[in-house]
């Protein structure tokens, strides 16, 4: 089975705190620790076991700038045979349709059986598997956490409310975005990462993909993000100040009074 | 002015909280519009769905058709390309099942998307102004959308005070007829439903909870020995699960449980809505965390800015000692 899987370069929201800039228009983005977006490390992974199983071959594939290499090299430590950088200066500023325009060029170049996404990134928008998906005219599902070949057919789960578990046939080729959980990524070291250093990366750009650059990039964006601001809230919580014991004591308080302890 | 709508979720005969939601949305975005319901099941208790959302809204478009005897936003795809008028807008709720439609609709309909709304600012010509958050919550965005040629809408349930006027009137304008072919290359099988665990939380009074800054599997440990100290049973966030360290029955969150303790304690959960969404009955909520800017302290009543590593541990021996 050949898979593709569209991943991006994030900033990694659990090791860092995102401050917005002085100019409010964008976060601050000098000291922050980029990584591979977490969904996406679960679909490369998903991909991976799936080839172990099967056959076939994965390829990773990214709209970024140069930067975004390092992201595809370390899903290609994982085990993605072949990486794909989707780079031009038409590309800045897409909207998630952009970036579906630009991917859709990038599947139609290969022959791909599946296109896995992770089901959201930074922005929290959910929304280029889906819009990939209608773009090909594949079928698509969402918020995938199971995954069972069967022949031409996949069978896969969807996580919906409460644990619960939506089940589907899916035909081939197909588009799924796949949720966090699905299985446990396996750990990338310095020496993987090494190992793929010299692996050629192609870089293709939109006249590459067929992609028509005015359809693409800020021009096009019917989706346009201003600025970012930190909402004020009210009062918020009652912040426990003082020492450790102080704030013990204060918070032991509050537990009896509200029938926190037993 | 372009012609709005508002996608009806629904199941055996009850009406999502969202439908009112969008309701209050669709009306802060045309303040003077008529707003259509459409409504999409197969036979059963689809007509009674039909009447109580007629009250409310304007008018109703009830699609009754074998394929969605289960909510298929395959198939609903399909049908809604088939019956929307073009340049239209159209409001679903941001859960699993808007999540599987929308982006798709919106390549289809050739129209903007705009996910996960959380506030409406205005509208400016075809310049819908809306707001987002991004980073897990923790910044919000000034987003300018474009409805020039229609535009797909998700909005974040239980965020916009639901419009219970129940001003509409409507009369149910049954569109069947008009949805075409809504044949798809994916099948709806079974619903496998969540399996119980050692502990059922959506029944505990006092929940200790526990989130990524636990930081390691050995860790856990410390949240379990509070909560013995407490007297409370111990629950967790997605990422948790997500790392097998806890079991998916412990998960607050809508892709989790849904619980109602008196009192819960965030340690170490920055307070995603998704998890938040699993909080119900405006329990006393105490949050410990080492980022000041989690969002979790917009949210709780009491909070403590602190690592959980060394704060548990503190708060245990103090438990423990009043024993």
């Amino acid at each position: 089975m050949e898979i593709l899987v569209c991943v991006k370069r994030v900033p990694d929201t659990a090791e860092n705190e995102i401050e917005i800039n002085s100019a409010g228009n964008d976060i601050e983005r000098d000291d922050l620790v980029y990584s591979v977006n977490e969904w996406d490390n679960y679909a490369v992974e998903e991909a991976i076991q799936i080839v172990d199983k099967v056959g076939g071959s994965v390829t990773v594939v990214t709209v970024g700038d140069e930067e975004s290499e390092e992201v595809l090299r370390r899903e290609m430590a994982m085990g993605a045979e072949n990486g794909l950088l989707l780079t031009d200066d038409a590309f800045e500023g897409s909207d998630g349709k952009g970036i579906a325009s630009i991917l859709c060029g990038a599947v139609k170049k290969g022959s791909y059986d599946l296109i896995l996404t992770g089901a959201q990134a930074d922005d929290g928008a959910a929304e280029v598997g889906g819009m990939l998906a209608a773009m090909l005219d594949y079928p698509y599902a969402s918020l995938v956490n199971t995954i069972e070949v069967q022949d031409s057919k996949l069978k896969v789960g969807r996580e919906v409310e409460g644990g619960n578990q939506d089940m589907y046939e899916i035909e081939m080729p197909c588009v799924l975005s796949i949720q966090t959980g699905i299985n446990e990524p396996r750990y990338v070291g310095i020496r993987g990462i090494r190992k793929v250093a010299s692996v050629e990366i192609p870089e293709y750009g939109a006249s590459d993909l067929g992609v028509d650059a005015s359809s693409v990039g800020g021009d096009a964006a019917k989706v346009k993000r201003m600025d970012y601001f930190v909402p004020e809230m009210g009062e918020g919580a009652e912040m426990l100040e003082g020492s450790s014991d102080e704030i013990i004591g204060k918070l032991i308080e509050y537990l009896k009074a509200k029938g926190g302890l037993k | 002015m372009a012609d709005i709508f508002a996608y009806i979720e629904h199941n055996q005969g009850v009406v999502d909280d969202s439908a009112l939601e969008l309701l209050a949305v669709a009306k802060k975005i045309f303040p003077d519009a008529a707003v259509t319901a459409i409504i999409m099941g197969s036979g059963g208790d689809l007509d009674k769905v039909c009447n109580d959302m007629a009250a409310s809204y304007n008018a109703v478009w009830k699609v009754d058709n074998a394929a969605f005897s289960f909510p298929d936003a395959e198939a609903a795809r399909k049908a809604l390309v088939n019956i929307l008028p073009g340049d239209s807008v159209l409001l679903l709720p941001h859960a699993h099942f808007g999540m599987d439609l929308s982006p798709g609709l919106s390549v289809k309909l050739d129209s903007a998307y705009a996910p996960d709304i959380v506030d409406i600012e205005g509208l400016e010509g075809n310049t819908l102004k809306v707001i987002r958050q991004e980073f897990a919550g923790q910044v919000s965005a000034h987003v300018h959308v474009d409805i020039s040629s229609g535009a797909v809408i998700n909005v974040r349930p239980g965020v916009f005070a639901a419009d219970e006027s129940k001003a509409g009137g409507g009369e149910v304008a049954d569109k069947t007829g008009d949805i075409g072919d809504v044949a798809v290359k994916r099948k709806y099988l079974e619903t496998v439903q969540a399996e119980a665990g050692e502990v059922d939380i959506t029944k505990s009074e006092v929940l200790v909870s526990v989130g990524r800054g636990i930081e390691e599997e050995d860790n856990v440990e410390i949240v379990f020995d509070l909560a013995e100290a407490m007297g409370a049973d111990v629950s967790c966030s997605r990422p948790i699960v997500d790392a097998k360290w806890l079991e998916k029955s412990r998960q607050v969150g809508t892709s989790g449980q849904t619980v109602k303790p008196k009192v819960y304690m965030a340690l170490g959960i920055s307070g995603s809505f998704q998890h938040m969404g699993g909080l119900k009955g405006n329990p006393f909520i105490v949050a410990v965390n080492k980022n000041p800017k989690a969002p979790i302290f917009q949210v709780a009543d009491v909070g403590v800015e602190a690592d959980i590593l060394e704060f548990v541990p503190e708060l245990t021996e103090k438990i423990q000692e009043l024993g």
